[in-house]
């Protein structure tokens, strides 16, 4: 038990280090690189017309008072106004949520009914052929750009045969049926490089667990190969592969902002694409804070589930 | 006298230490991966640096009389100088007329040197760091949780953004994914520098008084090469996708610049009647990608077998 709350506290320490970082980071970034003002106003305007968003911006104060109140209003859910639209960016970022919540759950949910079978039928025929042409497959999965794909598919499912719909979104308060017919394509194009990499990480811990001695202990004792593969090898292999879905969170992510450009998904990546060629970097700022936050704290779940996985750490 | 002796030492006990892997270069021939990987990579690195020589004509020149032509299309192509030329536009022309196959060999430029600049650039950074932090104990707390933060932030956003902040250009564009590609570098450094200072050689080396500067170079580095020219190639992959992401989205290049996700960026809008436009720089693009990652997977596989990808 003892063990276990210093787990827990050591780690929710290191996800506030890192949030903190990330915050800091995100921060910076926008003051590291030029001035901020002349940035926003963009290449035509006039040095007053600077001096005026420098001012509405707070520029003129020291770093750590601009990054004071910045932060206090951060805590505060106040991510200040769009510079081209005025609107407040949280509403903005909330009118987005939706679709890229609903993208990434289904991509992960799809990702990992695939890669975790698939990973270990390639772990347990370790060497044989159907590893290798899984494996081959997984790099392809590395190798194919998520746009590429995505076009590859467009062209395939949606013109050549008609089952889906090119683009777009419907929300699930429309119906359940049109939501997800627009989300299989979008999902499954995004799902390739996570599937890759999630079925990369359970074969090489299914294989591991295999030559273990409890694994031999539990043929020897006449337990079927399949309940061998689950219940030794599969449940053994549960650390590395949440893991793995952890940190593959921040690609996905990436890989959000990407997808829902090539299918026409008005959801965070798109706010985010949009806002970068209006030059609205609070928006983006904002964006990249809400991707960011979330990975940390995802990660921070993934390191709990740890508890469950792995009894070495509660005892 | 410290020296002479240090060195001794080192030869007579550790023998093996500052070696590669025996036999790596005749494992490495024969290993299919690499063949492949690297034949492919060859060929492509080939065909874009003579380029010029293989029947292309200016990549930004636009004729009007060949708009969205289909690859395989003979007809008469305007030159810049105003001759006529009979030509075959094997991979077709693009919405503005210009020539797909002269764009899509020019663009293997810019995606090949951008993407050996990047692996390269993080490399030496990235080694930099790593050594740095493996060996002193207060930059280690400080730049690891630097790093970890900037690994928490997804990568294709950060370089979106910082691309945006500076304007977009090839050197922006190589800085903005070297830094998205430093903190994994440099993690991998400093997590070879610890286990490698846990190895009976190295504690023997340090116990004769080595000095650091010859310890990273006699056992650490020779020891980090194996798995650095591994990273380097997936650093490499990455970079050319995320180039061409970029581009695709609207941030990378200058539109004139003739990169593969220029090319695809452009031939969205007639996506469902000239899907070739979108089409061509995009097989060309997973192709050199594939064949990176294939040369990496045969590389990790021969030098270095301990040594695993993304985790595994």
């Amino acid at each position: 038990m003892k063990s276990m709350i210093r787990f827990f506290v050591q780690r929710l320490l290191s996800a506030i280090t890192v949030l903190m970082i990330v915050i800091v980071i995100v921060f910076m970034l926008i003051r590291l690189t030029g001035d901020p003002a002349a940035i926003v106003a963009g290449d035509s305007a006039t040095t007053e017309q600077i001096q005026k968003i420098r001012e509405g911006m707070g520029l003129e104060r020291p770093l750590p008072t601009q990054f004071g109140i910045w932060f206090g209003a951060l805590l505060h859910g106040d991510l200040g106004e769009s510079f081209s639209s005025h609107e407040s960016v949280a509403r903005l970022i909330g009118d987005c949520l939706e679709p890229t919540l609903a993208l990434a759950l289904c991509t992960i949910f799809f990702a990992v009914i695939v890669a975790v079978p698939l990973g270990t039928i390639a772990g347990w025929r370790h060497g044989g052929w159907l590893d290798r042409t899984l494996m081959s497959f997984s790099t392809l999965g590395f190798s194919v750009p998520v746009f590429v794909l995505g076009y590859i598919l467009i062209w395939l499912v949606s013109l050549k045969l008609g089952w889906l719909p090119v683009f777009g979104y419907e929300r699930l308060s429309d119906g359940f049926v049109p939501f997800i017919r627009h989300l299989i394509l979008p999902s499954f194009t995004l799902s390739l490089i996570y599937i890759a990499l999630i079925a990369r990480v359970t074969r090489a811990a299914v294989s591991e667990a295999l030559i273990e001695d409890f694994v031999r202990t539990a043929r020897a004792k006449g337990l079927s190969e399949w309940r061998v593969l689950i219940q030794h090898a599969l449940a053994n292999s549960a650390v590395p592969i949440v893991t793995v879905i952890g940190i593959g969170l921040t690609l996905l992510l990436g890989g959000v902002v990407v997808t829902e450009r090539i299918y026409a998904i008005h959801g965070l990546g798109d706010l985010t694409v949009s806002a970068v060629l209006d030059r609205d970097f609070r928006v983006v700022q904002a964006v990249i804070l809400l991707f960011s936050v979330t990975c940390v704290l995802m990660n921070l779940l993934v390191d709990l589930t740890y508890l469950i996985f792995d009894p070495r750490i509660r005892y | 006298m410290h020296d002479i002796s240090d060195s001794v030492v080192t030869t007579i006990l550790f023998p093996s230490s500052a070696t590669a892997v025996p036999g790596a270069w005749r494992r490495l021939k024969r290993n299919w991966s690499v063949r492949l990987g690297g034949g492919v990579l060859i060929f492509f690195a080939l065909i874009s640096l003579f380029a010029p020589w293989l029947g292309v004509v200016d990549p930004s020149w636009l004729d009007s009389g060949n708009i969205n032509r289909v690859p395989g299309y003979s007809g008469s192509f305007a030159l810049p100088s105003g001759e006529n030329i009979a030509r075959t536009f094997w991979m077709g022309t693009d919405g503005s007329g210009r020539d797909i196959y002269s764009r899509v060999l020019y663009g293997g430029r810019i995606s090949l040197v951008l993407g050996i600049s990047v692996a390269a650039l993080s490399i030496v950074i990235g080694l930099t760091v790593g050594l740095a932090a493996g060996y002193v104990r207060w930059i280690d707390g400080i730049v690891m949780r630097v790093m970890d933060g900037l690994m928490a932030i997804p990568g294709i956003l950060l370089a979106l953004f910082l691309v945006a902040l500076w304007r977009a250009s090839l050197e922006t564009v190589i800085a903005a994914i070297t830094l998205t590609e430093i903190p994994r570098v440099a993690r991998l450094v400093r997590s070879l520098v610890l286990s490698i200072r846990e190895e009976p050689y190295v504690e023997a080396a340090i116990s004769v008084g080595t000095s650091t500067s010859k310890l990273i170079w006699r056992h650490i580095l020779p020891n980090a090469v194996a798995p650095l020219i591994v990273q380097a190639t997936y650093v490499c992959a990455v970079a050319m996708i995320m180039e061409s992401a970029l581009s695709f989205l609207g941030v990378g290049l200058p539109l004139d610049r003739p990169t593969w996700g220029n090319i695809m960026a452009e031939g969205r809008a007639s996506f469902n009647l000239f899907p070739h436009n979108v089409f061509i720089p995009g097989a060309f693009l997973a192709l050199t990608v594939l064949s990176v990652n294939m040369l990496g997977d045969g590389l990790r596989d021969t030098l270095d077998p301990r040594f695993g990808r993304r985790g595994e």
